[in-house]
């Protein structure tokens, strides 16, 4: 009974104590959206306040300044196209790579695992000349063959690892009923792959939706912007217009934050599984 | 039999080709030219790239101090910030697998900073650093509310560790809980019955066998803190007086605003040497101080 007692008021103390923490981690999401609603200078009076009216107008302002409509069109288009080839191309590598051990995969391999450690500004300058040469600059379709080429080593690290674990008999099964290799891949290994699949594609996703650098180093005109670099453009251009920054902000963020809200589950458990490969 | 050998070069081909040809263009091209691009005095503009010898490394490690000042600053930022968000996402996967009522919702609060790119984060820190912590200040008369955050050496350093930590811990933190959880429960129970306290129970049991997670977490805090280029970029622009600097953001202003692109690149391949030790060094003192459960 004591026990028990103390136990409780143990658990007590700890979750108000949790649960203050997790307040000071708000605070600044509480700055960013009083102060995205204040007239200019209710802001600049007190950004600590309640706002004294709820100026939605800066909204609308500040959706037309960034052209967000466009940015957000692009950084969509880009995300999807670039997981959707990502993960089928990693996967279909990283099963023949398993599959086929021969000498020449397993060093190919050995080079993407390597590959995993340069650091982007390692080869971004030389990549500028490679894809202006290639006429993949200042494009979508040349900036998602970057993207191609910048995940494959990380995706077909996770991939390889996971076809290991399929079991050989049920893709043997498939060859005896006279299945070929194409049909056994997407009708029988594909589906086994799924779970690993979500963790890529999560993984992928958050990378990609916030990647900066090699978008800006890419894309020039203003049209084919993305939500990070139309966010940067706009704060060159309206620096200490708060009024107009932070609801750009708050638009920013908001697609990825509604994207995390909905796919918690999945994001947690591909951390995880990202993390335990890694 | 040929016939069979040409269809598993075609195979190999259709499987393995697309990935290869991606990574050979965009990676393994660019590395190589990296390589030979970091001997010249190539400029970006003009045609002609003159064969310069060691003559760029040579001045980057006599003669930069900006470059020598941005890597004293990444390694700094480095130590401190991976041990700061190591401790604090530790101690909040810890405390986050006891039996709270609240502590589904606690678990998304503390990861949420990290889905928002680090971009976007340093312009949001920026405002609150700015005009946040001056209304702070005047509210709770707190000095440090009243420092000169972004525009004082000293405490622009800190402000982009609290940023970092901000990010990252809840991300370190869903790693850790998943390795605590993974604890057997009767080893707990053996070392309660055993009557070890709570501390003895943290330091000699949960400690010891999460160890491989603190490998994994130390890896992707290094591999995020000594990289650090947005958040460096839109919260502080390496400022004030070039001080918060990183090697990345370094890099990126030899080529992209100087234009000495043969001198970046001889930059880009220092930082790479250090990147590939750091990392493999670190992954094998980690993984011998593993215990298995």
């Amino acid at each position: 009974m004591e026990a028990s007692k103390q136990y409780r008021w143990g658990t007590l103390v700890t979750e108000i104590i949790m649960v203050l923490v997790a307040l000071l981690f708000l605070v600044p999401f509480y700055f960013l959206f009083v102060n995205s609603v204040k007239t200019f200078g209710d802001l600049l009076t007190n950004s600590a306040s309640w706002p004294k009216t709820f100026e939605w107008h800066n909204y609308s302002r500040a959706w037309d300044l960034t052209n967000f409509p466009s940015a957000l069109w692009n950084s969509l288009v880009i995300t999807v196209i670039s997981n959707v080839l990502l993960a089928l191309f990693s996967a279909m590598a990283s099963y023949r790579m398993v599959r086929h051990n021969s000498r020449f995969n397993r060093f190919l391999f050995m080079i993407f695992v390597a590959a995993m450690v340069i650091p982007f500004q390692s080869i971004m300058i030389p990549l500028v000349k490679v894809t202006s040469t290639l006429g993949l600059m200042n494009s979508i379709p040349g900036l998602i063959a970057c993207y191609l080429g910048f995940g494959v080593p990380m995706t077909v690290f996770l991939f390889h690892g996971f076809v290991k674990s399929i079991p050989l008999e049920i893709e043997e099964a498939a060859t005896v009923d006279g299945t070929n290799i194409y049909g056994t891949f997407f009708r029988i290994v594909v589906p086994l792959m799924k779970p690993m699949f979500v963790t890529v594609i999560i993984l992928n996703t958050l990378w990609i939706w916030n990647d900066y650098l090699l978008p800006s180093l890419v894309l020039q005109s203003p049209d084919l912007r993305t939500i990070p670099i139309a966010t940067f453009a706009f704060f060159g251009q309206f620096t200490k217009q708060w009024d107009l920054a932070l609801p750009a902000l708050v638009l920013g963020i908001l697609p990825v934050i509604v994207f995390f809200l909905a796919m918690q589950k999945y994001i947690v458990e591909g951390i995880t599984q990202g993390a335990v490969k890694g | 039999m040929n016939r069979q050998k040409s269809s598993g070069l075609l195979q190999q081909l259709i499987f393995v080709g697309p990935s290869t040809i991606f990574f050979l263009i965009i990676i393994v091209v660019p590395f190589l030219l990296g390589l030979y691009y970091s001997f010249t005095d190539w400029n970006g503009v003009s045609g002609d790239v003159t064969w310069v010898g060691f003559d760029n490394f040579k001045q980057i490690i006599t003669n930069d101090p900006d470059f020598g000042k941005a890597f004293w600053f990444t390694v700094r930022f480095t130590v401190i910030g991976i041990i700061v968000t190591n401790v604090l996402g530790f101690f909040l996967a810890y405390f986050l697998t006891k039996p709270l009522k609240s502590r589904n919702v606690l678990r998304t609060i503390f990861f949420m900073p990290n889905v928002i790119g680090g971009l976007l984060l340093g312009f949001i820190w920026q405002f609150i650093f700015v005009k946040g912590f001056s209304a702070l200040g005047s509210a709770t008369g707190w000095h440090f509310f009243n420092l000169p955050w972004l525009g004082d050496e000293t405490t622009a350093f800190w402000g982009i560790v609290i940023v970092f930590v901000w990010q990252t811990a809840g991300y370190l933190m869903v790693i850790y809980i998943s390795s605590i959880n993974n604890i057997p429960k009767d080893i707990l129970e053996a070392a309660e019955i055993d009557g070890a306290s709570k501390l003895q129970i943290l330091k000699s049991v949960i400690v010891p066998l999460v160890m491989p997670a603190v490998t994994v977490c130390l890896f992707l805090a290094i591999s995020w803190s000594f990289k650090m280029f947005d958040l460096n970029l839109s919260l502080t622009k390496g400022g004030p007086f070039r001080s918060t600097e990183s090697v990345a953001l370094n890099i990126y202003n030899e080529a992209f605003q100087n234009n000495r692109y043969g001198l970046g690149t001889a930059k880009a391949i220092i930082f790479f040497v250090v990147v590939a030790v750091i990392t493999s060094l670190q992954v094998k003192i980690t993984k011998s101080k593993e215990v298995e459960s």
